[in-house]
This record gives structure tokens, C-alpha cells and sequence, in this order.
């Protein structure tokens, strides 16, 4: 499984294989936009603002995986001393990147109507904005640093002190009093999320999942032929 | 395969994480007033050191039955179904504002059990389901 990020197996990656899955991608898409905004049903008290959900949770949830995993591959990096580890993070930081400014977004539209605020500085909202922060540093940093090596730890450095975030936002509903409700879906206890909105949550899960790896196969070739070419020059 | 380099490596990165943690712990710990959003009534009756004249949120259920509107004054209680506070408010409320409800009220305490606000959040739960089953729920209940 991992081989198939070696640098030099990305570079096989067709258009064939990238239009199939883009395919896939849209008729997932499609279903989970039909069944979550016209056939699944109000909530009992938020109405039709709840369709924001569908949209807002998976976003959320990329945006932190995709950190996740960039502070994984960070991790590797700098012990282990493997290159392309800092290529698959840096591929996956634009994605998470916009996933969490989604997330926030719509979580403001949502609140509105809901909470009667646009925006509030509680504990999840706060370390969601600390994410969005660790993002653009990242991104940056990849920007304006021109040194390869030394773009790379600085980086990988920011990944690391980024992915001590990630539990604390993943948290922060349950270690303190926050106006963001807590998770309807933990691995612990049954989801209370009724079934009927459940599925077109999972469905729309689904699609964001593959979109985030078409674009993260996309970039990840991109940067290695970078890579490569960088190398030549030098 | 892991060589001295890399077992170095691995031990000032622990560390390093580690202290960083342990920093963060720390600062929140010591922000804790700050971080939460809102006390709840068992947390303002334990408090030692309330201020009066600093504007704090308190939050909880809406108690009900106790919602009474006149004009545009607005009075119920914030319960967590251990204390309770009484809330007065002047203003509209939410659409979202209804008895049993989660809410969360911002202003001044006059004392341990009476709360002016002058902004009133709605809390939602982390419950979503359609009305249908609601009616149903609230049928096999009675």
C-alpha cells in the first residue's frame, strides 16, 4: 500500500485512472446533493439549516485528517530522513487548507440562524481558526523559503507543534463549556443522528474523501516531478 | 535500521513534543476561565470569586414552564437541573430559544441567583432528527 506514494510509482498515475475516480466523484456527489438537500428530512427544531451539515461536518473532518496527516508525514521526515514524505504533506496542506475555511464558513451561516451569532470565540471555534493559522504558516512557509532543506524542517516543524491542535479541537466540546454542541458520531456511543440524515452525511463523506485524494494524487505527481526537475538543475 | 542518528533523532523530537504539550497544558489550564464559554449554575454557586461588575455568560437549560414574556422583557430560569438562576432580558430572542432548550445567556449577575443579560444565545444540542419522529418520541413518552 505505502509503496504505491514512492516517488517514482505517482509518475504512473494516467488521466485514466484520474477521470475515473473524477467520475465516481461526481456521481457520488450528485446522490449525496439529491438525498441530503431534497430528500432527507428538516430537523425537529433547526429546520432546513440543518442541510448545512451535510456540507460543514465532512469539511471539518478533512480538514483535520488532512492536518493529521501532515503532521504525521512530518514526524517521519524529520527522524527518518525520507523525502518524500514532505511531498505527500505538502500536497495535502492546500486541500486541508480550504476544507477548513469551508468548515468555517458554513459553520457561520449555520450559526445565524441557529445561535443567533455569526461568530463567537469559544473553545472549538478558536482552535479552528488556530488550524486555518497553522495552514497559511505552512503553505507559506513552502512559498517563500527557496532552500529545499531548509523549507523542509521549518515545515515539518510547523506540522508537528500544528498536529498538537488537532486533539484539542477534537476535544474541546467535551473538556470545556463551549456554545458548539458536542459530536453526534463517536466511536463509543450509537450516533444521534436520526438514519434518515445519517446516510446522506455518510454519503456526502464518501464524495469529499475522494475528492481529496484526486486532488492530493494530482498535486502529489506534480511535486515530485518539481522535485525532480529541481534536482536536475542542481 | 534504526541507527544512533535516527534513535537520537527520535528522542529530542519526544522531548521536544512532549514540553510542547506540557506548555499548552499549562497555558490552557491557567486560561481555564477564559476558555470556557459559559459557566453553568452549579459553577457560578461554587465560585468563590464572582465578580459583579464584570459581564460573564452563564449557561444551560431553559426550565420549563418558567418563560414568561411581557412587552419586550423576557424573564425565565437557566437550570442544569441541579441549580438554577433566574435571567431577565430585554430584547428579542432567537428563533431558536424555546423551554428545555440549551441556552446561554450574556451579562451581569446581581447576585448568586439572579442574572440581567443583555444577549441570549441559543444552544443546540449535538440531537438531530425529523419532526416525525419527534411527535412519535414525545407519543410513546405519554
Amino acid at each position: 500500500m505505502i509503496k504505491n506514494f514512492f516517488p517514482n510509482k505517482i509518475l504512473s498515475l494516467n488521466i485514466t485512472a484520474v477521470n475515473s475516480l473524477i467520475l465516481l466523484l461526481v456521481i457520488v456527489i450528485i446522490i449525496g446533493l439529491i438525498y441530503s438537500l431534497l430528500l432527507s428530512p428538516p430537523d425537529y427544531i433547526q429546520g432546513d439549516s440543518v442541510r448545512i451539515m451535510y456540507v460543514h461536518v465532512p469539511s471539518s473532518f478533512m480538514a483535520l485528517g488532512c492536518f493529521g496527516f501532515i503532521g504525521l508525514a512530518s514526524i517521519c521526515n524529520l527522524i527518518f530522513k525520507i523525502r518524500f514524505m514532505s511531498l505527500i504533506a505538502k500536497s495535502l496542506a492546500p486541500i486541508g487548507f480550504i476544507f477548513s475555511l469551508i468548515s468555517i464558513v458554513t459553520g457561520s451561516l449555520w450559526g445565524k440562524p441557529t445561535w443567533g451569532v455569526w461568530w463567537v470565540w469559544d473553545a472549538r471555534l478558536t482552535s479552528m481558526v488556530i488550524l486555518l493559522f497553522f495552514y497559511i504558516a505552512y503553505i507559506l512557509t513552502w512559498k517563500m523559503v527557496n532552500n529545499f532543506s531548509k523549507a523542509n524542517s521549518i515545515t515539518s516543524i510547523i506540522g508537528i507543534v500544528g498536529l498538537l491542535n488537532i486533539p484539542v479541537i477534537k476535544y474541546s466540546v467535551d473538556w470545556w463549556n463551549t456554545l458548539h454542541q458536542p459530536s453526534s458520531i463517536t466511536l463509543t456511543s450509537a450516533p444521534t443522528i436520526h438514519y434518515s440524515m445519517l446516510v446522506p452525511l455518510m454519503i456526502m463523506f464518501f464524495g469529499m474523501l475522494i475528492y481529496t485524494l484526486i486532488i492530493f494524487l494530482m498535486r502529489y505527481k506534480t511535486e515530485v516531478i518539481k522535485f525532480k526537475i529541481e534536482k536536475k538543475k542542481n | 535500521m534504526l541507527t544512533k542518528k535516527v534513535k537520537s533523532r527520535i528522542f529530542f523530537l519526544s522531548v521536544l513534543v512532549i514540553l510542547a504539550a506540557l506548555v499548552i497544558f499549562v497555558i490552557l489550564r491557567s486560561l481555564e476561565e477564559n476558555v470556557v464559554y459559559f459557566f453553568s449554575p452549579t459553577e457560578i454557586y461554587n465560585k468563590s470569586n464572582i465578580t459583579f461588575d464584570k459581564k460573564i455568560r452563564i449557561g444551560g437549560l431553559v426550565k420549563k414552564n418558567s418563560v414568561s414574556k411581557n412587552n419586550t422583557s423576557v424573564n425565565f430560569i437557566i437550570t442544569d437541573l441541579k441549580k438554577e438562576i433566574s435571567v431577565s432580558y430585554n430584547g428579542i430572542v432567537p428563533n431558536l430559544f424555546s423551554e428545555g432548550k440549551g441556552v446561554v445567556a450574556e451579562g451581569k449577575l446581581k447576585d448568586k441567583k439572579y442574572f440581567i443579560a443583555d444577549k441570549i444565545l441559543a444552544k443546540h444540542d449535538e440531537n438531530y432528527m425529523p419532526p416525525e419522529v419527534t411527535k412519535a418520541l414525545e407519543k410513546s413518552n405519554n
